[in-house]
């Protein structure tokens, strides 16, 4: 789950990691308060939306007085903001951030996250701040240091000493970055997350190390412990039909092709994608319907399937394992018949009870073209979308 | 001769009494797996499926001799049944749950570090020595004892490899779901060793999928360490970047991760690469009854 801004960086103050005062605007009332709130010589109004790039994006603007401050949260509240990673439907800008502007003299990376090599939350930091991250780590990694945190003993200060001096802080802001990395060890382990990110850390004109953005991200499958943490959810920052099957215990994920896909088991979802794409279609969405699969489960899938107008034939691609393949039948029957099915429908299903679940197809009378096999399905399908269009 | 579980391994259930305990401990028992018995807090002394229960790990391996053990409790109390089987010196750990925190792992493998246990998932279907000893909730009947070892980190995709080497009459020798996870306990590397030194296997299917580098990593190790014929197959060559795919580890970030990449490390590596799915037990076989030809 991904916090916004504003949500990371209240965070961050009950956690003691020093961030710029601001205002939480959701409608154009909230700036009356302003005065009192922000003094200073001009504000920062920044689009709260789940994803990076928003300054090139226009969902950053900076306002020198109050009516420009007005104009700007007018400008930008209750629309959409597009950037590079958000596709070209953009997500819904309902919540701004106004900070006072910063004076800055020099912009950090700083980042946490769990490391898969060394099995450990490793610490990212760079002298390279501000700028795109992936992009410092593609073109030149040695500007980029890494400190691995052993889960016994916890963040050591002489790591955050060692990139201190890398960075090349002076002796009080070396230790401030301990007190502010020692603080983003406890956030991480305390909230479970599953990343952290600083970018920029910045040294403002005061000398002083600030906070200036804030990412965090939490581990979905620690959310159980952490009730307040889940209430920070924003569910307009989502795709419908992903939030949709979040609540029926689906992984789905829309994508732009015109095949449905229906499968049971993340890696086999992926390698029946890669099987359409390997025959010439391209798959609309990634369909995990899960191991412990119901007809009410098979049912709703169809369902956020077919609510994809792009949608032209539907792949079901299923290996019944502890599953039986005509309790999958049946679900595809109901289903069906439900969901009023309109498209060219395709089945594949091998495993347990395969013989009985491809007989109840066979003789329900239901418009099903029957797979032998993975490559067969693939082909059927790709060839019902010709046909189709 | 198998990898990691035969005939002979004693096997208790953690969470035996629950539902998911008891259904695949009764598809265990059927399948012949030697399961001595199991734990449940609390409900030490009773009987379950005819077999005795436990109080803690430490008491099953006392009385049955234990030495292999699967998990079936919920997410937030797989971390800790998996220190105590750890603790207890169960040889081979199979944690089936699905959902465990991350940094409840972190601990997991700096304890695993440290011991002689070999963890496999969480978030797997488990191993199998076909014929023989069934740890995992995977279907029995599409296996067929012979010459092929599997090791994968999808469930069904595994499902998938095995009943193509049933169908072409290979079998396998052992298949290991090591978990979809991103901290997860033995890797491909792991595997790859153990079939490696395994007389009963002749060739190796390898299953991986988007995220992390480990495929990378096996690619090195089967260059420079595998005389036997491996067969790979990358799942996720269409998965958008930065998006979760039903497995917490199948997540492309930063251009890192790719299928294209894993692909082309395996290939350069010399690991006879298969694009489509339905590839995996055909190409294996091609491999085998021409195994003197390849140059290796």
């Amino acid at each position: 789950m991904n916090l916004h801004e504003y949500q990371s960086k209240a965070l961050f103050r009950r956690f003691g990691i020093p961030v710029p005062a601001s205002v939480v605007v959701r409608e154009p009332g909230d700036l009356d308060s302003l005065r009192d709130s922000l003094p200073g010589e001009g504000w920062v109004a920044k689009a709260q939306v789940h994803a990076g790039g928003r300054g090139k994006a226009g969902g950053v603007r900076v306002a020198r007085d109050e009516s420009a401050l007005r104009k700007a949260v007018g400008d930008l509240l209750g629309g959409t903001l597009s950037t590079h990673q958000t596709g070209s439907r953009g997500l819904p800008i309902n919540v701004l951030l106004v900070e006072s502007l910063t004076g800055i003299r020099h912009e950090y990376y700083l980042s946490m996250l769990v490391d898969r090599a060394t099995r450990r939350v490793t610490v990212m930091a760079s002298a390279a701040g501000g700028m795109d991250i992936e992009a410092v780590a593609a073109q030149s990694p040695e500007r980029i240091l890494t400190e691995a945190v052993d889960p016994v003993t916890g963040l050591s200060d002489f790591q955050s000493r060692k990139l201190g001096f890398a960075l090349g802080l002076d002796r009080s802001q070396i230790g401030s970055l301990g007190r502010i990395l020692t603080a983003l060890y406890r956030l991480f382990r305390e909230c479970d997350a599953s990343l952290v990110e600083v970018n920029p850390l910045v040294v403002t004109d005061a000398g002083e190390l600030l906070a200036l953005d804030a990412k965090v991200n939490l581990d979905d499958n620690a959310l159980y412990r952490h009730p307040d943490l889940l209430e920070m959810r924003d569910i307009s920052q989502e795709d419908p039909a992903e939030a949709e099957a979040t609540e029926h215990d689906l992984n789905y994920i829309r994508l732009d092709g015109s095949i449905g896909c229906m499968v049971n088991g993340a890696g086999l979802a992926m390698a029946t994608m890669d099987l359409i794409k390997l025959h010439g279609g391209e798959p609309a969405n990634f369909l995990d319907v899960g191991g412990g699969t119901t007809a009410e489960r098979v049912a709703e899938a169809f369902k956020l399937i077919l609510s994809d107008a792009n949608v032209r034939a539907i792949l079901v691609n299923i290996f019944g394992g502890i599953v039986r393949c005509d309790l999958i039948a049946e679900g595809i029957l109901k289903a069906v018949e439900e969901a009023h099915v309109a498209v060219p429908l395709v089945v594949r299903l091998e495993g347990t009870n395969v013989e009985l679940g491809r007989k109840l197809l066979a003789e329900s009378g239901v418009d099903v073209i029957a797979a032998d096999g993975l490559t067969d399905a693939a082909r059927k399908v790709v060839a019902a979308v010709g046909e189709a269009s | 001769m198998s990898v990691l579980v035969d005939r002979d391994t004693r096997v208790i259930c953690q969470g035996f009494t629950g539902r998911q305990g008891t259904f695949h401990s009764e598809q265990a028992l059927a399948y012949g797996t030697k399961l001595v018995g199991g734990v449940t807090p609390g409900k030490g002394g009773q009987r379950h499926l005819d077999l005795p229960v436990f109080n803690t790990v430490e008491g099953a391996v006392r009385e049955t001799g234990a030495e292999a053990c699967m998990i079936y409790v919920p997410p937030a109390f797989a971390a800790d049944a998996i220190l105590e089987s750890v603790d207890a010196g169960i040889r081979v750990i199979v944690c089936i749950t699905e959902g465990v925190p991350v940094l409840d792992m972190l601990e997991v493998a700096e304890v695993l570090e440290h011991s002689e246990s070999r963890l496999i998932g969480p978030n797997c279907p488990g191993v199998i020595t076909p014929g023989e000893c069934k740890v995992g909730i995977m279907p029995g009947a599409i296996h067929l004892p012979g010459r092929v070892g599997i090791v994968s980190r999808s469930g069904t995709l595994t499902y998938e490899a095995v009943y193509q080497t049933t169908q072409s009459g290979l079998g396998q020798s052992t298949c290991i779901g090591i978990g979809g996870d991103p901290i997860h306990g033995l890797d491909f590397i792991d595997c790859l060793r153990l079939f490696e030194d395994d007389p009963q296997t002749e060739g190796i299917i390898m299953v991986g999928e988007i995220g992390g580098n480990s495929e990378e990593q096996a690619a090195v190790f089967i260059r420079d360490h595998v005389n036997k014929p491996v067969v790979a197959y990358i799942a996720g060559v269409t998965a958008p970047a930065g998006k979760r795919m039903g497995h917490a580890g199948a997540i492309i970030s930063g251009g890192q991760g790719t299928a294209e990449q894993k692909f082309a490390a395996l290939e350069a590596a010399g690991v006879s690469v298969v694009r489509s799915p339905a590839d995996m037990g055909e190409r294996l076989r091609e491999l085998l009854a021409g195994s003197a030809e390849i140059p290796r």
